[in-house]
């Protein structure tokens, strides 16, 4: 495996640990309680694509890896905080919260773990994102959150934190199974300028480096996730935006049909990798 | 008046008697520093969480006296001995006469 050969050759060329090199056998157990999988075999849909499947902890520097192993040090839990608050509070014509239906937040557990999800009546594919703000809408009478704005990526953590530890565990049969083959038909799709596809970089080349980092292999259990460079939670679909930006491609829209098939196809190929959200990564 | 203030401690629930634990405390709080300007260039009013203590069982641990210039959400680590069983009480004084508290009891054992 490309990523293992990587790391054998550095450790030869520099006998001291290489800063910021993951430690491949490292393992994530948050708070000292919660054992994440962070590396296992690939589910079945991805044989031949891929051996083995890695959360994005895997490929982080040691020091954003132990960011995420303690609730006090992970910044992102400070949006799960101010989340549930708006839980609680009661907003949109309907004078309702979230926890006039749904009671405690603690009613979400394992949700998160199973979205995108077939929706029987919108007849649909829906993310945790536009379940929300169908909530809002329609229950509440509220104005919708900006789909990837910072109170959306907040409840969006605060539900997942719900699910810490679970398996990711979407289906891809049934009626979700069209929206699903859209989804993988744009991942092998080559975009923009560069005409790179999303297996380019983060099939061929994980492990590898593009310009100061790691790739990963793009998985999106750890959504949404607090980056270092920006010093928030960012939504799946923010990041396929800047992915796709970065092909130099005109971007699909953050809540199209189109990246809802793509967050289900990418989160498909992390079937059996555990809901790590709110993750820390670069 | 700051809105959204939530403090979160973490301590130990029990520990030998003498030993020396680590403690992590965090406040969410904007920090306004009372430097920077609006939109049409008013000052926007300070307002910050000014002192932070700690104390077990009424003796004091740690007391810390904060300036405009701390970041958002001020998050203090420090390592405290611990002779026997107790209460921690943390305090927050913000600016605007708010007093936020939170107490952590530890048994020995």
């Amino acid at each position: 495996m490309k990523f293992k050969a990587m790391t054998a050759v550095a450790a030869l060329l520099v006998a001291a640990p290489m800063l910021g090199m993951a430690d491949e056998e490292a393992e994530l157990v948050v708070n000292g309680e919660i054992k994440m999988v962070t590396k296992t075999d690939a589910p079945a849909h991805l044989e031949g694509a891929l051996p083995e499947i890695m959360s994005g902890w895997r490929f982080r520097s040691d020091e954003t890896q132990q960011t995420q192993m303690d609730d006090f040090d992970n910044p992102g839990m400070i949006f799960v905080d101010q989340a549930q608050a708006a839980w609680d509070t009661a907003e949109g014509s309907e004078g309702k919260s979230c926890a006039s239906c749904h009671n405690d937040v603690e009613s979400m557990e394992g949700v998160r773990a199973v979205y995108p999800k077939w929706n029987e009546e919108a007849g649909e594919v829906r993310t945790l994102a536009m379940q929300i703000n169908d909530c809002r809408e329609n229950q509440m009478g509220a104005e919708p959150y900006k789909y990837t704005g910072n109170e959306m990526t907040a409840m969006e953590a605060l539900i997942s934190v719900q699910s810490r530890g679970m398996p990711v565990n979407v289906a891809i049969d049934g009626p979700a199974q069209s929206t699903w083959e859209q989804g993988k038909e744009m991942y092998y799709t080559r975009y923009g300028q560069l005409e790179l596809s999303c297996a380019n970089c983060h099939e061929d080349n994980y492990g590898n480096m593009i310009r100061a980092d790691h790739l990963s292999q793009g998985q999106i259990n750890g959504f949404p996730v607090y980056r270092l460079k920006n010093t928030k939670l960012n939504s799946s679909h923010a990041r396929f935006k800047g992915c796709i930006r970065d092909t130099r491609a005109e971007t699909f829209s953050p809540g199209s049909p189109e990246f809802v098939a793509l967050e289900l196809y990418v989160a498909s190929r992390g079937n059996g990798l555990s809901v790590e959200a709110p993750s820390v990564r670069n | 008046m700051a809105e959204g203030v939530t403090p979160r401690v973490k301590v130990p629930k029990k520990a030998e008697a003498g030993e020396v634990i680590t403690i992590k405390t965090l406040i969410s709080h904007p920090m306004e520093s009372g430097q920077r300007k609006d939109g049409d260039g008013n000052v926007i009013p300070r307002s910050i969480i000014n002192r932070f203590t700690a104390e077990f069982n009424g003796e004091s641990v740690i007391d810390v006296k904060m300036e405009p210039a701390m970041s958002t959400n001020p998050y203090f680590e420090f390592d405290a001995t611990v002779p026997e069983a107790g209460d921690f009480k943390f305090t927050w004084y913000d600016d605007d006469g708010s007093v936020y508290e939170e107490v952590k009891s530890i048994a020995i054992g």
